[in-house]
Protein backbone atom coordinates (compact mmCIF):
# COMPACT_ATOMS: atom_id res chain seq x y z
CA UNK A 1 0.00 0.00 0.00
CA UNK A 2 2.92 2.49 1.12
CA UNK A 3 4.57 1.80 -2.42
CA UNK A 4 1.38 1.98 -4.08
CA UNK A 5 0.69 5.52 -2.78
CA UNK A 6 4.49 7.07 -3.11
CA UNK A 7 3.57 5.66 -6.74
CA UNK A 8 1.11 8.10 -7.45
CA UNK A 9 2.97 10.64 -5.92
CA UNK A 10 6.05 10.12 -8.49
CA UNK A 11 3.90 10.09 -11.14
CA UNK A 12 1.25 13.32 -10.14
CA UNK A 13 3.97 15.62 -9.04
CA UNK A 14 1.23 18.17 -8.78
CA UNK A 15 -0.64 16.95 -5.80
CA UNK A 16 3.12 18.60 -3.73
CA UNK A 17 3.95 20.96 -6.35
CA UNK A 18 0.51 23.11 -6.53
CA UNK A 19 -0.23 23.30 -2.99
CA UNK A 20 3.54 24.65 -2.48
CA UNK A 21 2.58 26.75 -5.24
CA UNK A 22 -0.37 28.44 -3.89
CA UNK A 23 1.38 28.31 -0.39
CA UNK A 24 4.31 30.53 -1.72
CA UNK A 25 2.08 32.52 -3.48
CA UNK A 26 -0.35 33.27 -0.62
CA UNK A 27 2.59 33.79 2.04
CA UNK A 28 4.15 36.84 -0.06
CA UNK A 29 0.62 38.37 -0.66
CA UNK A 30 -0.25 37.92 3.03
CA UNK A 31 2.77 39.55 4.09
CA UNK A 32 3.01 42.63 2.22
CA UNK A 33 -0.49 42.97 3.38
CA UNK A 34 0.69 42.31 6.64
CA UNK A 35 3.11 45.21 6.49
CA UNK A 36 0.03 47.44 6.46
CA UNK A 37 -1.71 45.74 9.39
CA UNK A 38 -0.56 48.40 11.94
CA UNK A 39 -2.17 51.26 10.05
CA UNK A 40 -5.57 49.34 9.45
CA UNK A 41 -5.10 48.40 13.66
CA UNK A 42 -4.86 51.75 13.89
CA UNK A 43 -8.07 52.73 11.84
CA UNK A 44 -9.98 50.24 13.63
CA UNK A 45 -9.16 51.45 16.94
CA UNK A 46 -12.51 52.36 17.55
CA UNK A 47 -13.75 49.01 17.36
CA UNK A 48 -13.78 46.46 20.26
CA UNK A 49 -11.32 43.80 20.31
CA UNK A 50 -13.91 41.12 18.95
CA UNK A 51 -13.96 43.18 15.56
CA UNK A 52 -10.63 44.17 15.92
CA UNK A 53 -9.10 40.39 15.66
CA UNK A 54 -11.41 39.78 12.33
CA UNK A 55 -8.66 42.46 10.41
CA UNK A 56 -5.80 40.23 11.72
CA UNK A 57 -7.72 36.68 10.97
CA UNK A 58 -8.50 38.11 8.16
CA UNK A 59 -5.19 37.50 6.08
CA UNK A 60 -4.72 33.84 7.56
CA UNK A 61 -8.39 33.07 5.80
CA UNK A 62 -7.72 34.18 2.27
CA UNK A 63 -4.42 32.36 2.46
CA UNK A 64 -5.92 28.81 3.53
CA UNK A 65 -9.07 29.43 1.38
CA UNK A 66 -6.64 30.28 -1.56
CA UNK A 67 -4.59 26.68 -0.94
CA UNK A 68 -7.73 25.16 -0.15
CA UNK A 69 -9.13 26.01 -3.88
CA UNK A 70 -5.97 25.01 -5.62
CA UNK A 71 -5.79 21.46 -4.14
CA UNK A 72 -9.59 20.95 -4.34
CA UNK A 73 -9.20 21.57 -8.13
CA UNK A 74 -5.80 18.90 -8.23
CA UNK A 75 -8.14 16.51 -6.22
CA UNK A 76 -10.34 16.97 -9.03
CA UNK A 77 -8.62 16.23 -11.86
CA UNK A 78 -6.02 13.74 -10.31
CA UNK A 79 -9.30 11.79 -9.88
CA UNK A 80 -10.40 11.98 -12.93
CA UNK A 81 -6.92 11.01 -14.53
CA UNK A 82 -6.88 8.43 -11.55
CA UNK A 83 -7.65 5.43 -13.52
CA UNK A 84 -7.92 6.39 -17.06
CA UNK A 85 -4.26 7.52 -17.75
CA UNK A 86 -2.74 3.88 -16.83
CA UNK A 87 -5.29 2.90 -19.10
CA UNK A 88 -4.63 5.73 -21.95
CA UNK A 89 -0.62 5.20 -22.05
CA UNK A 90 -0.89 1.61 -21.59
CA UNK A 91 0.83 1.06 -18.46
CA UNK A 92 -1.82 -1.07 -17.05
CA UNK A 93 -0.69 -3.63 -18.26
CA UNK A 94 2.88 -3.40 -16.46
CA UNK A 95 0.66 -2.52 -13.18
CA UNK A 96 -0.88 -5.75 -13.45
CA UNK A 97 2.03 -7.97 -14.22
CA UNK A 98 2.94 -7.23 -10.44
CA UNK A 99 1.34 -8.70 -7.53
CA UNK A 100 -0.36 -6.06 -6.33
CA UNK A 101 -4.71 -6.30 -6.32
CA UNK A 102 -6.81 -3.90 -7.82
CA UNK A 103 -8.67 -3.50 -4.57
CA UNK A 104 -4.92 -2.20 -3.47
CA UNK A 105 -4.59 -0.42 -6.60
CA UNK A 106 -8.03 1.72 -6.21
CA UNK A 107 -7.90 2.48 -2.29
CA UNK A 108 -4.28 4.24 -3.24
CA UNK A 109 -5.38 6.22 -5.30
CA UNK A 110 -8.61 6.83 -3.60
CA UNK A 111 -6.50 7.76 -0.67
CA UNK A 112 -5.17 10.65 -2.59
CA UNK A 113 -7.46 13.02 -2.47
CA UNK A 114 -9.32 11.66 0.26
CA UNK A 115 -6.23 11.71 2.82
CA UNK A 116 -2.82 12.70 1.79
CA UNK A 117 -3.97 15.79 -0.12
CA UNK A 118 -6.31 17.14 2.93
CA UNK A 119 -2.84 16.16 5.43
CA UNK A 120 -0.93 18.26 2.84
CA UNK A 121 -2.94 20.69 2.74
CA UNK A 122 -3.06 21.44 6.50
CA UNK A 123 0.56 20.91 6.39
CA UNK A 124 1.62 23.99 4.06
CA UNK A 125 -1.30 25.80 5.21
CA UNK A 126 -0.16 25.88 8.61
CA UNK A 127 3.80 26.45 7.47
CA UNK A 128 2.06 29.87 5.72
CA UNK A 129 -0.36 30.68 8.27
CA UNK A 130 2.73 30.85 10.88
CA UNK A 131 4.60 32.96 8.55
CA UNK A 132 2.21 35.16 7.78
CA UNK A 133 1.75 35.24 11.83
CA UNK A 134 5.47 35.80 12.47
CA UNK A 135 5.74 38.58 9.78
CA UNK A 136 2.37 40.35 11.21
CA UNK A 137 3.54 40.39 14.74
CA UNK A 138 6.98 41.86 13.89
CA UNK A 139 5.16 44.48 11.93
CA UNK A 140 3.40 45.19 14.75
CA UNK A 141 6.29 45.45 17.04
CA UNK A 142 7.77 47.86 14.86
CA UNK A 143 4.96 50.38 14.86
CA UNK A 144 4.25 50.77 18.19
CA UNK A 145 0.37 49.97 18.02
CA UNK A 146 -1.13 48.62 20.57
CA UNK A 147 -3.65 45.64 20.17
CA UNK A 148 -3.01 42.89 22.94
CA UNK A 149 -6.77 42.57 23.62
CA UNK A 150 -7.29 42.06 19.96
CA UNK A 151 -4.48 39.66 20.10
CA UNK A 152 -6.11 37.90 23.06
CA UNK A 153 -9.22 36.70 21.15
CA UNK A 154 -7.01 35.27 18.51
CA UNK A 155 -5.40 31.88 18.66
CA UNK A 156 -3.45 30.58 16.37
CA UNK A 157 -3.35 26.86 17.66
CA UNK A 158 -7.67 27.23 17.88
CA UNK A 159 -6.87 28.01 14.18
CA UNK A 160 -4.96 25.30 12.87
CA UNK A 161 -7.26 22.68 14.54
CA UNK A 162 -10.07 24.24 13.17
CA UNK A 163 -8.44 23.91 9.98
CA UNK A 164 -7.38 20.05 10.45
CA UNK A 165 -10.76 19.36 11.40
CA UNK A 166 -12.46 21.05 7.47
CA UNK A 167 -9.81 19.61 5.80
CA UNK A 168 -10.44 16.42 7.12
CA UNK A 169 -14.03 16.32 7.46
CA UNK A 170 -15.09 17.93 4.71
CA UNK A 171 -12.46 17.47 1.81
CA UNK A 172 -11.42 14.20 3.01
CA UNK A 173 -14.43 12.92 4.14
CA UNK A 174 -17.71 14.93 3.33
CA UNK A 175 -16.39 15.06 -0.10
CA UNK A 176 -15.71 11.84 -0.84
CA UNK A 177 -18.28 10.58 -3.10
CA UNK A 178 -17.17 13.27 -5.39
CA UNK A 179 -13.76 11.67 -5.44
CA UNK A 180 -15.38 8.36 -5.45
CA UNK A 181 -17.83 9.09 -8.80
CA UNK A 182 -15.02 10.54 -10.43
CA UNK A 183 -12.82 7.82 -9.97
CA UNK A 184 -15.32 5.05 -11.21
CA UNK A 185 -15.90 7.47 -14.08
CA UNK A 186 -11.63 7.40 -15.05
CA UNK A 187 -11.75 3.28 -14.33
CA UNK A 188 -15.11 3.22 -16.76
CA UNK A 189 -14.92 6.26 -19.66
CA UNK A 190 -12.77 5.18 -22.76
CA UNK A 191 -12.24 9.21 -23.90
CA UNK A 192 -13.29 12.57 -22.42
CA UNK A 193 -13.67 11.28 -18.24
CA UNK A 194 -14.27 14.82 -17.94
CA UNK A 195 -17.56 14.62 -19.75
CA UNK A 196 -18.90 11.22 -18.70
CA UNK A 197 -18.42 12.82 -15.02
CA UNK A 198 -20.26 15.88 -15.70
CA UNK A 199 -23.15 15.14 -18.15
CA UNK A 200 -25.03 12.43 -16.96
CA UNK A 201 -25.85 14.40 -13.64
CA UNK A 202 -26.52 17.33 -15.55
CA UNK A 203 -28.67 14.91 -17.75
CA UNK A 204 -30.58 13.72 -14.60
CA UNK A 205 -31.19 16.86 -13.25
CA UNK A 206 -32.15 18.32 -16.63
CA UNK A 207 -35.14 15.35 -16.94
CA UNK A 208 -36.21 15.62 -13.22
CA UNK A 209 -36.71 19.40 -14.07
CA UNK A 210 -38.24 18.79 -17.34
CA UNK A 211 -40.40 15.83 -16.42
CA UNK A 212 -41.51 16.56 -13.23
CA UNK A 213 -40.81 20.27 -12.67
CA UNK A 214 -38.76 19.49 -9.69
CA UNK A 215 -34.96 19.63 -8.64
CA UNK A 216 -34.21 17.35 -5.96
CA UNK A 217 -31.33 15.93 -7.82
CA UNK A 218 -29.69 19.07 -8.46
CA UNK A 219 -30.48 20.23 -4.94
CA UNK A 220 -28.75 17.30 -3.18
CA UNK A 221 -25.82 17.59 -5.10
CA UNK A 222 -25.67 21.13 -4.66
CA UNK A 223 -26.32 21.18 -1.01
CA UNK A 224 -23.33 18.28 -0.57
CA UNK A 225 -21.67 20.31 -2.46
CA UNK A 226 -21.49 22.65 -0.16
CA UNK A 227 -21.08 21.13 2.75
CA UNK A 228 -23.97 20.67 4.21
CA UNK A 229 -23.93 20.84 8.01
CA UNK A 230 -21.41 22.97 7.97
CA UNK A 231 -22.97 25.69 6.16
CA UNK A 232 -26.43 25.30 7.87
CA UNK A 233 -24.75 25.54 11.23
CA UNK A 234 -22.70 28.19 10.53
CA UNK A 235 -23.28 31.31 12.62
CA UNK A 236 -22.95 34.08 9.86
CA UNK A 237 -23.69 32.01 7.06
CA UNK A 238 -19.95 31.67 5.95
CA UNK A 239 -19.32 29.17 3.34
CA UNK A 240 -18.10 25.98 4.34
CA UNK A 241 -15.22 26.26 2.56
CA UNK A 242 -13.79 29.20 4.67
CA UNK A 243 -12.17 27.33 7.92
CA UNK A 244 -13.27 30.33 10.10
CA UNK A 245 -12.68 29.56 13.51
CA UNK A 246 -16.10 31.10 14.35
CA UNK A 247 -17.96 28.67 12.04
CA UNK A 248 -17.80 25.51 12.05
CA UNK A 249 -20.23 22.93 13.36
CA UNK A 250 -20.09 20.70 16.22
CA UNK A 251 -18.13 17.59 15.93
CA UNK A 252 -21.11 15.54 16.91
CA UNK A 253 -23.83 17.18 14.52
CA UNK A 254 -20.93 16.57 11.50
CA UNK A 255 -20.54 12.83 12.66
CA UNK A 256 -24.16 12.26 12.58
CA UNK A 257 -25.78 13.80 9.88
CA UNK A 258 -26.68 11.12 7.39
CA UNK A 259 -25.21 13.65 4.39
CA UNK A 260 -21.84 12.07 5.87
CA UNK A 261 -22.70 8.16 5.98
CA UNK A 262 -24.85 8.05 3.04
CA UNK A 263 -22.11 10.03 1.09
CA UNK A 264 -19.17 7.67 2.24
CA UNK A 265 -21.70 4.61 1.68
CA UNK A 266 -21.62 5.80 -1.88
CA UNK A 267 -18.09 6.43 -1.94
CA UNK A 268 -17.95 2.60 -1.11
CA UNK A 269 -20.15 1.64 -3.92
CA UNK A 270 -18.49 3.43 -6.23
CA UNK A 271 -15.09 2.36 -5.46
CA UNK A 272 -15.88 -1.18 -5.35
CA UNK A 273 -17.48 -0.60 -8.76
CA UNK A 274 -14.21 0.60 -9.84
CA UNK A 275 -12.23 -2.34 -8.42
CA UNK A 276 -14.55 -4.57 -10.96
CA UNK A 277 -14.10 -2.14 -13.79
CA UNK A 278 -10.43 -2.16 -13.39
CA UNK A 279 -10.01 -5.95 -13.04
CA UNK A 280 -11.98 -6.44 -16.60
CA UNK A 281 -10.78 -3.05 -18.45
CA UNK A 282 -7.30 -3.34 -20.17
CA UNK A 283 -5.43 -0.20 -21.97
CA UNK A 284 -7.40 1.71 -24.61
CA UNK B 1 3.81 -30.61 -12.61
CA UNK B 2 2.66 -28.75 -15.21
CA UNK B 3 3.37 -24.76 -15.00
CA UNK B 4 0.17 -24.25 -17.33
CA UNK B 5 -2.20 -26.13 -18.47
CA UNK B 6 -4.84 -25.12 -20.33
CA UNK B 7 -8.13 -27.27 -21.97
CA UNK B 8 -11.35 -26.27 -23.96
CA UNK B 9 -10.27 -22.42 -23.52
CA UNK B 10 -12.76 -20.57 -25.19
CA UNK B 11 -12.69 -16.40 -25.45
CA UNK B 12 -15.28 -14.46 -27.53
CA UNK B 13 -15.48 -10.83 -27.76
CA UNK B 14 -18.61 -9.01 -28.94
CA UNK B 15 -17.71 -9.93 -33.13
CA UNK B 16 -14.85 -12.69 -32.87
CA UNK B 17 -14.37 -15.86 -31.31
CA UNK B 18 -10.55 -15.31 -30.36
CA UNK B 19 -10.02 -18.82 -28.58
CA UNK B 20 -12.01 -21.40 -29.97
CA UNK B 21 -10.88 -24.47 -27.45
CA UNK B 22 -7.36 -24.29 -26.92
CA UNK B 23 -5.78 -27.34 -25.27
CA UNK B 24 -2.25 -26.64 -23.83
CA UNK B 25 0.35 -28.36 -21.61
CA UNK B 26 2.93 -26.66 -20.65
CA UNK B 27 5.87 -28.28 -18.55
CA UNK B 28 8.40 -27.06 -16.05
CA UNK B 29 11.53 -25.99 -17.73
CA UNK B 30 9.84 -25.74 -21.37
CA UNK B 31 10.51 -22.68 -23.32
CA UNK B 32 7.53 -22.85 -25.85
CA UNK B 33 7.38 -20.59 -28.80
CA UNK B 34 3.23 -19.63 -29.32
CA UNK B 35 3.29 -18.79 -32.57
CA UNK B 36 0.63 -17.70 -35.45
CA UNK B 37 -0.12 -14.92 -38.23
CA UNK B 38 -1.50 -11.71 -36.74
CA UNK B 39 -5.09 -12.62 -34.92
CA UNK B 40 -4.48 -15.53 -34.59
CA UNK B 41 -5.43 -15.39 -30.85
CA UNK B 42 -2.02 -15.32 -29.05
CA UNK B 43 -2.45 -12.19 -27.12
CA UNK B 44 -5.92 -13.53 -26.15
CA UNK B 45 -4.37 -16.71 -24.90
CA UNK B 46 -0.93 -14.78 -22.87
CA UNK B 47 -3.74 -12.27 -21.58
CA UNK B 48 -5.76 -15.12 -20.34
CA UNK B 49 -2.49 -17.24 -18.88
CA UNK B 50 -1.58 -14.01 -16.53
CA UNK B 51 -5.53 -13.03 -15.58
CA UNK B 52 -6.22 -9.80 -17.78
CA UNK B 53 -9.20 -11.20 -19.17
CA UNK B 54 -11.91 -13.72 -18.16
CA UNK B 55 -12.13 -16.58 -20.17
CA UNK B 56 -14.36 -20.13 -20.64
CA UNK B 57 -13.06 -23.42 -19.81
CA UNK B 58 -10.25 -24.42 -18.02
CA UNK B 59 -7.04 -23.37 -17.60
CA UNK B 60 -4.20 -23.24 -14.18
CA UNK B 61 -1.07 -21.51 -14.01
CA UNK B 62 1.07 -23.16 -11.73
CA UNK B 63 -2.33 -24.81 -9.79
CA UNK B 64 -4.34 -21.55 -9.82
CA UNK B 65 -7.11 -19.65 -11.65
CA UNK B 66 -5.58 -16.64 -13.31
CA UNK B 67 -8.75 -14.70 -13.61
CA UNK B 68 -9.38 -14.85 -9.91
CA UNK B 69 -6.04 -15.11 -8.51
CA UNK B 70 -4.19 -12.62 -10.51
CA UNK B 71 -2.70 -10.82 -7.52
CA UNK B 72 -1.07 -14.04 -5.85
CA UNK B 73 -0.23 -15.76 -9.21
CA UNK B 74 1.97 -12.59 -10.16
CA UNK B 75 4.52 -13.40 -7.28
CA UNK B 76 5.44 -16.11 -9.26
CA UNK B 77 4.44 -15.33 -12.74
CA UNK B 78 6.34 -12.40 -14.36
CA UNK B 79 4.57 -11.01 -17.51
CA UNK B 80 6.08 -8.58 -20.24
CA UNK B 81 3.15 -7.74 -22.67
CA UNK B 82 5.01 -5.82 -25.11
CA UNK B 83 8.22 -3.57 -25.54
CA UNK B 84 6.00 -0.58 -24.76
CA UNK B 85 4.06 -0.52 -21.19
CA UNK B 86 6.73 1.13 -19.10
CA UNK B 87 4.94 4.23 -17.65
CA UNK B 88 6.93 6.96 -19.52
CA UNK B 89 7.04 9.03 -16.35
CA UNK B 90 8.75 6.57 -14.31
CA UNK B 91 12.26 7.27 -13.52
CA UNK B 92 14.76 4.11 -13.33
CA UNK B 93 15.87 4.24 -9.77
CA UNK B 94 11.94 4.83 -8.88
CA UNK B 95 11.10 1.81 -10.54
CA UNK B 96 13.88 -0.54 -8.95
CA UNK B 97 12.46 1.17 -5.94
CA UNK B 98 8.87 0.22 -6.33
CA UNK B 99 9.78 -3.31 -7.54
CA UNK B 100 11.39 -3.72 -4.20
CA UNK B 101 8.72 -2.36 -2.09
CA UNK B 102 6.18 -4.83 -4.01
CA UNK B 103 7.29 -7.71 -5.01
CA UNK B 104 8.59 -10.43 -3.11
CA UNK B 105 10.68 -12.19 -5.05
CA UNK B 106 12.46 -9.13 -7.01
CA UNK B 107 16.30 -8.74 -6.22
CA UNK B 108 17.95 -5.42 -6.19
CA UNK B 109 21.07 -6.40 -6.56
CA UNK B 110 20.48 -8.64 -9.75
CA UNK B 111 18.48 -5.44 -11.20
CA UNK B 112 21.75 -3.03 -10.70
CA UNK B 113 23.08 -5.74 -11.95
CA UNK B 114 21.87 -6.54 -15.64
CA UNK B 115 21.31 -2.78 -15.73
CA UNK B 116 25.06 -1.86 -15.52
CA UNK B 117 26.15 -3.81 -18.40
CA UNK B 118 23.89 -1.39 -20.03
CA UNK B 119 23.96 2.45 -20.89
CA UNK B 120 21.23 3.21 -18.67
CA UNK B 121 21.35 6.04 -16.58
CA UNK B 122 19.34 5.54 -13.02
CA UNK B 123 18.45 9.17 -13.05
CA UNK B 124 16.82 8.93 -16.49
CA UNK B 125 13.18 8.52 -17.02
CA UNK B 126 11.46 5.93 -19.29
CA UNK B 127 10.54 8.41 -22.00
CA UNK B 128 14.36 9.40 -22.15
CA UNK B 129 15.15 6.40 -23.21
CA UNK B 130 15.71 4.50 -26.53
CA UNK B 131 13.02 2.20 -27.29
CA UNK B 132 15.73 -0.73 -27.03
CA UNK B 133 16.76 0.65 -23.90
CA UNK B 134 12.96 0.57 -22.31
CA UNK B 135 13.26 -3.02 -23.38
CA UNK B 136 16.47 -3.59 -21.77
CA UNK B 137 14.90 -2.11 -18.04
CA UNK B 138 11.99 -3.75 -18.48
CA UNK B 139 13.93 -7.64 -18.76
CA UNK B 140 16.23 -6.33 -16.19
CA UNK B 141 13.14 -5.86 -13.80
CA UNK B 142 11.96 -8.88 -14.59
CA UNK B 143 15.04 -10.55 -14.47
CA UNK B 144 15.65 -9.78 -11.33
CA UNK B 145 12.39 -11.71 -10.33
CA UNK B 146 12.95 -15.56 -8.88
CA UNK B 147 9.51 -15.99 -11.11
CA UNK B 148 8.60 -19.70 -11.65
CA UNK B 149 7.15 -18.36 -15.43
CA UNK B 150 7.59 -15.74 -17.73
CA UNK B 151 5.43 -14.77 -20.68
CA UNK B 152 6.11 -12.83 -23.06
CA UNK B 153 4.31 -10.99 -25.95
CA UNK B 154 6.33 -10.33 -28.85
CA UNK B 155 8.96 -8.66 -26.47
CA UNK B 156 11.27 -7.47 -29.22
CA UNK B 157 8.88 -6.07 -31.66
CA UNK B 158 10.28 -3.10 -33.56
CA UNK B 159 13.94 -3.49 -32.21
CA UNK B 160 16.63 -3.37 -33.90
CA UNK B 161 18.41 -6.59 -34.70
CA UNK B 162 21.48 -6.54 -32.16
CA UNK B 163 18.72 -5.65 -29.47
CA UNK B 164 16.23 -8.49 -30.20
CA UNK B 165 19.71 -10.95 -30.45
CA UNK B 166 20.73 -8.88 -27.17
CA UNK B 167 17.18 -9.62 -25.65
CA UNK B 168 17.19 -13.72 -26.36
CA UNK B 169 21.11 -13.94 -25.09
CA UNK B 170 20.45 -12.33 -22.17
CA UNK B 171 17.40 -14.68 -21.11
CA UNK B 172 18.63 -17.77 -22.43
CA UNK B 173 22.51 -17.24 -20.36
CA UNK B 174 21.21 -14.72 -17.26
CA UNK B 175 18.11 -16.41 -16.72
CA UNK B 176 16.77 -19.32 -18.18
CA UNK B 177 17.56 -22.41 -15.78
CA UNK B 178 15.76 -26.24 -15.94
CA UNK B 179 13.63 -24.86 -13.38
CA UNK B 180 11.76 -21.66 -14.82
CA UNK B 181 8.89 -21.50 -17.54
CA UNK B 182 9.22 -19.63 -21.09
CA UNK B 183 6.18 -19.14 -22.41
CA UNK B 184 6.92 -16.73 -25.57
CA UNK B 185 4.48 -15.57 -28.31
CA UNK B 186 5.90 -13.81 -31.51
CA UNK B 187 6.08 -14.16 -35.29
CA UNK B 188 9.43 -13.58 -35.85
CA UNK B 189 9.77 -17.34 -36.09
CA UNK B 190 13.02 -17.39 -37.13
CA UNK B 191 14.87 -15.40 -34.13
CA UNK B 192 13.38 -17.58 -31.47
CA UNK B 193 14.03 -21.07 -33.00
CA UNK B 194 17.16 -21.42 -31.86
CA UNK B 195 15.79 -20.69 -28.03
CA UNK B 196 12.61 -22.82 -27.82
CA UNK B 197 12.41 -26.43 -26.70
CA UNK B 198 8.44 -26.66 -27.98
CA UNK B 199 6.45 -24.90 -31.10
CA UNK B 200 2.71 -24.49 -30.62
CA UNK B 201 0.78 -23.02 -34.17
CA UNK B 202 -2.23 -21.31 -33.49
CA UNK B 203 -4.36 -20.02 -35.99
CA UNK B 204 -7.60 -18.60 -36.02
CA UNK B 205 -8.23 -19.50 -31.96
CA UNK B 206 -6.90 -22.95 -32.87
CA UNK B 207 -3.84 -25.11 -31.96
CA UNK B 208 -2.97 -26.25 -35.06
CA UNK B 209 0.44 -27.80 -34.34
CA UNK B 210 2.08 -28.80 -31.58
CA UNK B 211 5.51 -30.38 -31.20
CA UNK B 212 9.18 -30.48 -29.51
CA UNK B 213 12.36 -29.39 -30.79
CA UNK B 214 14.00 -32.64 -30.78
CA UNK B 215 10.40 -34.19 -32.12
CA UNK B 216 10.84 -31.75 -35.39
CA UNK B 217 13.98 -32.53 -35.57
CA UNK B 218 13.69 -36.68 -36.31
CA UNK B 219 10.41 -36.12 -37.45
CA UNK B 220 10.50 -33.57 -40.29
CA UNK B 221 12.41 -33.55 -43.00
CA UNK B 222 12.77 -31.47 -45.69
CA UNK B 223 13.82 -32.34 -49.53
CA UNK B 224 15.33 -30.67 -51.64
CA UNK B 225 14.56 -32.64 -55.41
CA UNK B 226 16.55 -33.43 -58.03
CA UNK B 227 14.80 -32.28 -61.02
CA UNK B 228 14.39 -36.21 -61.89
CA UNK B 229 13.26 -37.68 -59.27
CA UNK B 230 10.54 -34.69 -58.55
CA UNK B 231 7.50 -36.96 -59.60
CA UNK B 232 8.59 -40.22 -57.49
CA UNK B 233 9.29 -37.51 -54.16
CA UNK B 234 5.47 -36.33 -55.20
CA UNK B 235 4.27 -39.80 -54.78
CA UNK B 236 5.34 -39.74 -50.77
CA UNK B 237 3.01 -37.40 -50.09
CA UNK B 238 4.66 -34.06 -48.84
CA UNK B 239 2.73 -31.96 -46.40
CA UNK B 240 4.07 -28.95 -48.72
CA UNK B 241 5.64 -27.90 -51.87
CA UNK B 242 7.39 -25.08 -53.13
CA UNK B 243 10.05 -23.61 -55.32
CA UNK B 244 13.28 -22.90 -54.35
CA UNK B 245 16.01 -21.66 -57.29
CA UNK B 246 13.94 -23.17 -60.13
CA UNK B 247 13.33 -26.35 -57.79
CA UNK B 248 11.09 -28.29 -55.65
CA UNK B 249 11.52 -28.35 -52.07
CA UNK B 250 9.09 -30.69 -50.24
CA UNK B 251 8.36 -30.81 -46.60
CA UNK B 252 7.71 -34.70 -45.31
CA UNK B 253 6.55 -35.61 -42.10
CA UNK B 254 7.22 -39.17 -40.32
CA UNK B 255 9.19 -39.81 -43.65
CA UNK B 256 12.53 -42.12 -44.06
CA UNK B 257 14.81 -40.25 -44.51
CA UNK B 258 17.21 -42.69 -46.31
CA UNK B 259 14.68 -42.94 -48.62
CA UNK B 260 14.62 -39.01 -49.20
CA UNK B 261 18.34 -38.56 -49.67
CA UNK B 262 18.01 -40.60 -52.76
CA UNK B 263 16.13 -38.27 -54.49
CA UNK B 264 17.96 -35.01 -53.35
CA UNK B 265 19.73 -33.02 -50.80
CA UNK B 266 17.49 -33.79 -47.27
CA UNK B 267 17.90 -31.23 -44.14
CA UNK B 268 15.86 -30.57 -41.07
CA UNK B 269 13.37 -27.80 -41.94
CA UNK B 270 13.27 -24.39 -40.13
CA UNK B 271 10.18 -23.88 -38.05
CA UNK B 272 9.37 -20.68 -40.66
CA UNK B 273 9.27 -23.58 -43.47
CA UNK B 274 7.04 -25.40 -41.01
CA UNK B 275 4.46 -22.97 -40.01
CA UNK B 276 4.23 -21.63 -43.67
CA UNK B 277 3.83 -25.26 -44.38
CA UNK B 278 0.94 -25.63 -41.99
CA UNK B 279 -1.04 -22.75 -41.25
CA UNK B 280 0.11 -21.40 -45.04
CA UNK B 281 -2.36 -24.26 -46.19
CA UNK B 282 -4.67 -24.33 -43.88
CA UNK B 283 -5.18 -20.75 -45.30
CA UNK B 284 -5.60 -22.06 -48.58
CA UNK B 285 -8.05 -24.26 -48.04
CA UNK B 286 -10.29 -21.97 -46.99
CA UNK B 287 -9.14 -19.87 -49.11
CA UNK B 288 -10.07 -22.44 -51.91
CA UNK B 289 -13.00 -22.95 -49.96
CA UNK B 290 -14.51 -19.63 -50.11
CA UNK B 291 -13.95 -19.46 -53.93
Amino acid sequence: MYWSVRRELWESKSIYIAPIAAAALSAIACSVSALRLPERLRAAAPLDPGQQVGIIEGPFDLAGLLIMGVTFLVALFYSLDALHGERRDRSILFWKSLPVSDLTTVLAKASIPMLVLPVLTFGVTSVTQAIVLMVSRAALAGSGVHAEAAWDHFSFWHMEGMLLYHLIGIHGLWYAPFYGWLILVSAWAKRLPILWATLPPIALGLFEKIAFHTSYFAALIGAHFDGGPARSNSAIGASAMSMDALTSPAPSEFLTSPGLWVGLMLTALFLAMAVRLRRQRGPI
Amino acid sequence: MASIEARGLRKRFASTIALDGVDLLVEEGRILGLIGPNGAGKTTALNAIVGLIAYEGELKVLGRDPWTKRDQLMREVCFIADVAVLPRWLRVSEAIDYMEGVHPRFDRAKAERFLAKTAIGRGRTVKELSKGMVAQLHLALVMAIDAKVLVLDEPTLGLDILYRKQFYDALLNDYFDRSRTILVATHQVDEIQNVLTDVVFIDRGRVVFQCSMDELESRYAELTVNPENVSAARALKPMNERERFGRSVLLFGDADRQQLAALGDVRTPSVEDLFVAVVGSRAGQTQGAAV
